[in-house]
């Protein structure tokens, strides 16, 4: 990495101060690409560019975002400001800007953002197939979210994404008779329940998370052949299947830990660090909470990571949670902002970026998988591939605003809640979810 | 000043000059102007007019808009009309919503003047320390109620509750954790409970006040003769309270049907939506959820609710001739 930058370019990554310190120096040199002319964009006379992003997960993802883009400012001269906001105000933040046709010409918004502001943004088909052509392809969400629906050409460009496989004990599980998770659901009961047992329980969130309580609700679902709309997207969530699933639940919610019901996003990394709960599902963030705590250091030695058991569909039944890059028409310097967003993705900013984060993003071109990164932990194998989930949010349908509210309205998660919690028959809860899904997706 | 200033000009113009007029000369049309007291009084009162309609008429104004049309964030609405209002009709959890909010403004209200009522009549008698105890009773008012939110989640916590803690882990009596916030109803007094705690000071305080004003000498011709200490309160001290009972329960009830940050820091509406407020459940379809116009149209379905509460309090409890300084009918 030192080689191609200049001599005032490393000064500035090292007084970023963390940034630079943290890199291993050989990083990028691993990652293979392939040399593709770049598209032809002039950058425009006296341009400036404003960036909106979701806040930092870990403060590498920040200094490093800053630093690359210090980098790009100094190459071109555009004047580029970065702007980080909360994650639950950024799709307001991204509407106002949308409606009124000013503020950032770069979002990197939500994975389904792009999707609903498709006739307000650019398209970005030459920077993508230029950065696909040279990294080795993108990642199957990486193209399911980029791309306009049943078409070629793309309207963002995902930055990384990130996803939540299942974090276990691996004592815990040796004890109950168990080499690593079944991917069977009838085994994973099993396992589930020699856990509850050992008074070592299993726990997901039931309650009004919107990361956690969305992923095992969507991975019940999924796992047992059910979907939320289909291909025409239509709601088809009152299924025999999605019924199959919730049946399973009513077995599978005793093992747990008590309180799911109540479980927000940061209830299971809390139980699990306190040696309440040894089997659960999460991003990255709690394993490393644990590694970089010397008190809790043993608990890290003892998790490992696996993807969510298969079930009947064959593949893990997750998805990841997307950062996805639009331009905006109203932008008066497009060129500028593409060659921002193609600058941010090459391996010289993007691989110190991606180790930066240990993790917490995956990346979503495939040349990144030899990234250093993923090779300075073995726990963090199942994260390497973590946009490659065959899953979406709204799957099997297309992406729309709708199946974020679905989401955003614990549909599903209230759901598996109700059937959990004894308050619904598995049917009456498919029925309840069928009516308020249909309510967001009509025309 | 206008007329004195011409009679001084008369004065020194006495020596008539050729070409001298008797016809005072006109103010300027614009001291003319502000001399109009109707305009004078617009002018005056345009900068409230303006703040008012600025920041109170038009989101008013825009969230009854939005309630009639399909606004979603990101996307410009169309006139739906009553549509938002009928799918409601039939929704259950807006039901829910409605049936929690009434019975939390109710059981809360009852529960925080119980409470309240009975610290201001402790407060009211000479205690040592009583400066700092009336300071010390104020604290949970004067905590943003994010925090004493938080706090309480923590004390909900189905892990890591310092009530389970104390029953199961110190005292031995229980073996399993509470479960506060894991099914409805334990969920819903939990929120109950927490809101008294932090309602209580507000009330206790306001009440402490109504007390002090009420003449010792009252009491001193009650005792004379000879009326008993329930008596002392039944016909003196709580008909004396009851103007500011009044205000201060319409307050409050207003303050606790509108309760929003409680309910959506402790359980964001759950379990599956059991402890959902119409302010939290507006609120997560609007603006998480993205359907601005149903979360408007629900924010707008609290107002007959509010309007009810008002009156109520002020006719039931403050109609009373005595206020104005009458006897009673």
């Amino acid at each position: 990495m030192t080689s191609i930058l200049t001599r005032r370019e490393t000064l500035r990554l090292a007084a970023a101060g963390l940034a630079a310190s943290a890199l291993p120096a050989s990083s990028s040199a691993q990652v293979p690409r392939a040399e593709v002319a770049p598209p032809k964009l002039p950058v425009e006379n006296g341009a400036s560019l404003r960036i909106l992003r979701p806040a930092r997960f870990v403060e590498p993802d920040e200094v490093i975002f800053r630093a690359n883009t210090a980098k790009f400012q100094q190459a071109t001269g555009v004047e580029t400001r970065v702007d980080f906001v909360g994650w639950e105000d950024i799709r307001q933040q991204t509407a106002v800007a949308s409606n009124t046709g000013t503020g950032p010409d770069i979002v990197i918004g939500w994975a389904d953002d792009p999707h609903v502001y498709v006739d307000k943004i650019v398209e970005l088909s030459d920077i993508a197939e230029y950065l696909g052509k040279r990294y080795g392809g993108w990642s199957f969400l990486g193209e399911k979210y980029g791309k306009r629906d049943k078409s070629n050409n793309w309207i963002g460009i995902p930055v990384g994404g990130t996803t939540g496989p299942i974090v276990y004990r691996k004592s815990a599980v040796k004890e109950a008779g168990f080499d690593k998770i079944p991917n069977d659901h009838a085994e994973f009961l099993k396992l589930c329940q020699g856990l509850k047992k050992l008074n070592k329980p299993a726990g997901f969130a039931l309650g009004n998370a919107v990361g956690d309580g969305n992923a095992f609700a969507q991975w019940l679902v999924w796992s047992h052949g059910g979907y939320l709309l289909d291909e025409a997207g239509k709601v088809a969530i009152n299924s025999k299947e999605t019924i199959a699933a919730l049946t399973y639940l009513k077995d599978l919610y005793p093992t747990f830990v008590s309180g799911t019901l109540s479980w927000g996003d940061p209830s299971n990394n809390r139980a699990y660090a306190a040696g309440e709960c040894w089997l659960t599902a999460n991003g990255v963030s709690l394993y490393f909470a644990l590694k970089n705590d010397p008190a809790q250091r043993a608990i890290a030695e003892d998790t490992d990571h696996q993807a969510l058991p298969f079930g009947l569909v064959g593949k893990a039944p997750q998805t990841a949670t997307m950062l996805n890059a639009m331009l905006f028409k109203h932008s008066k310097f497009p060129n500028a902002a593409k060659d921002y967003i193609q600058f941010m993705m090459e391996s010289e900013q993007y691989d110190p970026w991606l180790t930066g984060c240990l993790g917490y993003w995956s990346h979503t071109l495939r040349a990144y998988g030899k990234s250093a990164v993923w090779d300075s932990d073995p726990k963090l194998e199942v994260y390497r591939n973590g946009t490659d989930h065959q899953f979406w949010s709204g799957y099997k349908g297309p992406i729309t605003q709708a199946s974020q509210t679905v989401a955003a309205e614990y549909v599903l998660v209230q759901m598996c809640a109700s059937v959990a919690s004894g308050e619904a028959t598995p049917q009456e809860a498919a029925r309840e979810a069928e009516r308020r899904s249909r309510r967001y997706f009509r025309a | 000043m206008a007329s004195s200033a011409q009679t001084m000009q008369q004065a020194a113009v006495v020596p008539a000059l050729p070409g001298w007029s008797s016809r005072t000369p006109q103010p300027s049309w614009l001291v003319a102007l502000f001399d109009w007291k109707p305009f004078l009084v617009f002018v005056c009162l345009l900068p409230a007019v303006g703040l008012l309609l600025a920041f109170l008429a038009y989101p008013l104004g825009l969230g009854i808009w939005l309630a009639f049309t399909d606004t979603t964030v990101g996307r410009d609405g169309q006139w739906v009309g009553l549509e938002n209002f009928e799918y409601l009709f039939g929704d259950k959890l807006f039901w829910q919503a409605v049936f929690y909010s009434v019975f939390y403004t109710g059981t809360a209200t009852v529960g925080k003047f119980g409470l309240g009522l009975w610290l201001a009549l402790l407060l009211n008698h000479h205690l040592p320390l009583k400066s700092i105890l009336r300071a010390v009773i104020l604290l949970p008012w004067i905590v943003p109620t994010v925090l004493s939110a938080i706090a309480f989640w923590w004390i909900y916590d189905p892990q890591f509750s310092i009530i389970s803690y104390v029953f199961v882990d110190v005292l031995g009596w229980r073996t399993t954790y509470f479960d506060f916030l894991g099914s409805a109803w334990p969920a819903r007094w939990s929120l109950i409970a927490a809101n008294i705690w932090r309602g209580i000071p507000f009330v206790a305080i306001s009440l402490l006040a109504g007390l002090q004003t009420i003449s010792a000498s009252l009491y001193e011709a009650a005792l004379i003769d000879g009326a008993t200490g329930w008596q002392r309160f039944r016909y003196i001290t709580f008909p004396l309270l009851l103007p500011i009972l009044a205000i201060v329960m319409t307050f409050s009830i207003i303050f606790t049907f509108t309760d929003f940050q409680l309910v959506y820091a402790i359980t964001r509406g759950g379990p599956v939506n059991s402890t959902h407020l119409l302010a939290t459940l507006a609120f997560q379809r609007g603006i998480p959820g993205g359907m601005l116009g149903e979360g408007a149209a629900i924010a707008i379905s609290m107002v007959p609710f509010l309007v009810f509460a008002t009156l109520f309090s002020y006719f039931a409890l403050a109609r009373r001739k005595w206020q104005q300084g009458e006897s009673n009918d």
